[in-house]
């Protein structure tokens, strides 16, 4: 999950902001990063996608009036119709209406998560890099010490040690996901804004504030913080698109999210053994994960591409 | 480079000792009963779980426990499963094939990932560059079990051009898809790495010096841009060895590879302490030695890197 961040590294665009030059008064960054941002294509298509699968989130009942608990065994596994776009699972069950569903809890679970990891990680990274010394050994080495720990496998030890009943309510069961993935992705932003603090740190303007007499408190609310956060706005946008596959992975290997839950990843892990006579089952929710993933990879893109000055 | 090797050594200790701890804590102590459906739909009877007990050191307190486990580990002793199998033979029988699993896949990213990112970055723009670029966003979206179960399917049932499932023994024929299905997200981050490090290389002063100096294109890409555009892309490759060994759970599990993300994946299941712990410390150390390796690659590989 961490590896986007160096990976997909692109220089393009490199005339994006040119076209506003010379108005006169200064702008920030998020400023200069959003007039850029407008521009990219990347962007636009991405938001757009976004939009719909939040809008699918929060109100379902816009794409379908169909309810998706409302089965019926004899239409067990039918294949697409008129009737039912998406074809019947073997329940017989709506697929259609389960894929618009199931965005909910899949996104829910992608988004408390990067919100979570991404607060502690940077507030634990901020003071890891701005005391340095012997909070910074401490931090780093606990973070080490997490890090270390490989992904899957711990998110699974995790969720089999605090196992969901059937009857536990689907909020529990989505929050035991967001811990066991937060538990385990909160060191890469911890390291990731660390090293952009530390860069900030020793930065003119920072020093100037210190000379001026600002207490720690203010020196990093007012100026080291928000001088390093781009780098983590961008991977978290990223990471978002990695804990909704992280989820469905854990939920495709039955530890993740449970059926009374409607999820992507618990759709595709039931549709598997039926690959061969009902491929329905799995291409749709595996079409709408791949396209959630897509747009916040594409989003998060756009954003590092637009935040980073070297760039432009 | 001695002195800053034997640093790093040094600090893996605290990280090895602290992540087994943790490990041991979850897998042994948080559950409430360690016992619960161990003997199927009855209770386990008393002889069986105080014998249990005493095996594994239940009724110690935990840091006594796990320090006791620790000495295990370091004499070589990995500990039984709750059936009296042995850990380490169980782990020295999967260990190879989830080697040789990670290697095809290594060996993808590298002849795919690097030739795809090379041609792209060569060609900036133009049809192989936005070719190589959706393909690329396409493997990343799709999630690595819908990719393995579809791939099996099609190629391995509906046209049968692979063998669908890996027998025992795994043969490195049969490991040609699998091994795809592994490396493919790495894959795809390589070519784009390589993609973006020749752009950035190509714009740099001593290309430009090169190209000024009258030396042929064919030379300055092959020797300058190449060289300093795959130090990255080797530390990349490195690094992600100890990741897709780890990652192998759900590639082995779809393909029914008799190999260690297989084997822990029961494990976890199974309530399995000792065979768990055991495997996930292999993980950590493999992990945290590919990384120290990796560093000191990257200092050779490139001069300007100097650890003292």
């Amino acid at each position: 999950m961490s590896n986007p961040i160096s990976a997909s590294l692109e220089a393009t665009d490199q005339q994006g902001a040119l076209g506003t030059e010379g108005t006169g008064k200064p702008r920030s960054l998020g400023r200069d990063a959003w007039e850029d941002l407008r521009r990219r294509p990347l962007f636009l298509v991405s938001a757009v996608l976004i939009t719909i699968f939040m809008l699918m989130a929060i109100v379902p009942q816009l794409f379908t009036r169909k309810d998706p608990r409302e089965c019926d065994l004899l239409r067990s596994r039918q294949p697409p119709s008129s009737e039912a776009w998406f074809g019947y699972d073997s329940l017989g069950c709506d697929v259609y209406a389960n894929t618009i569903y199931g965005a909910r809890s899949s996104i829910a679970v992608g988004l408390i998560t990067t919100v979570l990891v991404a607060l502690i990680g940077s507030s634990l990274g901020t003071m890891a890099g701005f005391f340095g010394g012997r909070t910074d050994s401490i931090l780093s080495r606990t973070a080490d010490i997490f890090f270390g720990i490989p992904f899957l496998l711990g998110a699974l030890l995790v969720l089999i040690t605090f196992p969901s009943e059937p009857d536990t309510p689907a909020w529990q069961t989505i929050m035991k996901v967001v811990v066991a993935l937060t538990v385990l992705g909160w060191p890469t932003f911890l390291r990731l804004m660390r090293s952009s603090v530390i860069q900030v740190r020793s930065s003119d303007f920072v020093m100037a504030a210190r000379s001026l007499g600002a207490p720690p408190r203010r020196l990093i609310r007012k100026h080291v913080v928000p001088n390093s956060l781009s780098p983590v706005i961008a991977v978290a946008t990223i990471s978002l698109g990695g804990y909704i596959v992280a989820e469905a992975a854990l939920s495709f290997l039955g530890i993740g999210l449970q059926p009374p839950v409607i999820s992507w990843g618990s759709q595709i892990s039931e549709a598997v053994p039926w690959l061969r006579v009902a491929p329905h089952m799995l291409f749709f929710p595996a079409i709408f994960l791949s396209f959630c993933v897509l747009s916040f990879m594409m989003l998060g893109d756009a954003v590092k591409d637009a935040l980073d000055p070297k760039l432009r | 480079m001695g002195a800053y090797t034997l640093r790093r050594i040094l600090q893996m200790i605290p990280v090895v000792l602290g992540t087994t701890f943790l490990i041991y804590t979850l897998v042994w102590a948080l559950p409430t009963d360690p016992f619960a459906g161990r003997c199927g739909e009855r209770p386990c009877p008393q002889a069986y779980v105080q014998l249990m007990t005493e095996k594994f050191n239940l009724d110690d307190p935990l840091p006594w426990a796990y320090l006791q486990w620790l000495g295990g580990l370091f004499t070589g002793n990995l500990g039984e499963t709750y059936t009296g199998l042995l850990v380490w033979d169980q782990v020295a029988s999967a260990f190879p094939n989830t080697l040789k699993l990670a290697t095809v896949a290594i060996m993808f990213e590298i002849v795919v990932g690097i030739t795809a990112g090379v041609f792209a970055g060569l060609n900036r723009g133009r049809f192989i560059d936005n070719l190589v670029l959706l393909s690329t966003l396409a493997l990343i979206s799709i999630p690595v079990f819908v990719l393995g179960t579809t791939l099996q399917y099609l190629l391995g049932i509906q046209f049968p051009i692979f063998s669908p499932t890996v027998p025992p023994g795994a043969p490195w024929s049969s490991l040609i898809l699998p091994g795809f299905v592994l490396g493919a997200l790495s894959m795809a981050y390589v070519a784009r790495l390589v993609r973006s490090s020749i752009l950035e290389n190509m714009r740099s002063d001593y290309v430009r010096t090169a190209t000024a100096k009258g030396l042929a294109r064919r030379r300055v890409i092959g020797l300058h841009v190449m060289r300093n555009s795959l130090i990255p892309v080797v530390t990349f490759i490195g690094a992600d060895f100890g990741a897709l060994m780890a990652g192998a759970i759900i590639t082995e599990g779809i393909f029914n590879i008799n190999g260690v993300g297989n084997l822990v994946y029961r494990g976890i299941l199974n309530q399995e302490g000792a065979l768990v712990t055991s495997v996930v410390t292999l993980f950590v150390l493999i992990f945290l030695v590919v990384n120290l390796i990796v560093d000191l690659l990257y200092g050779f590989l490139d001069p300007r890197i100097r650890y003292e």
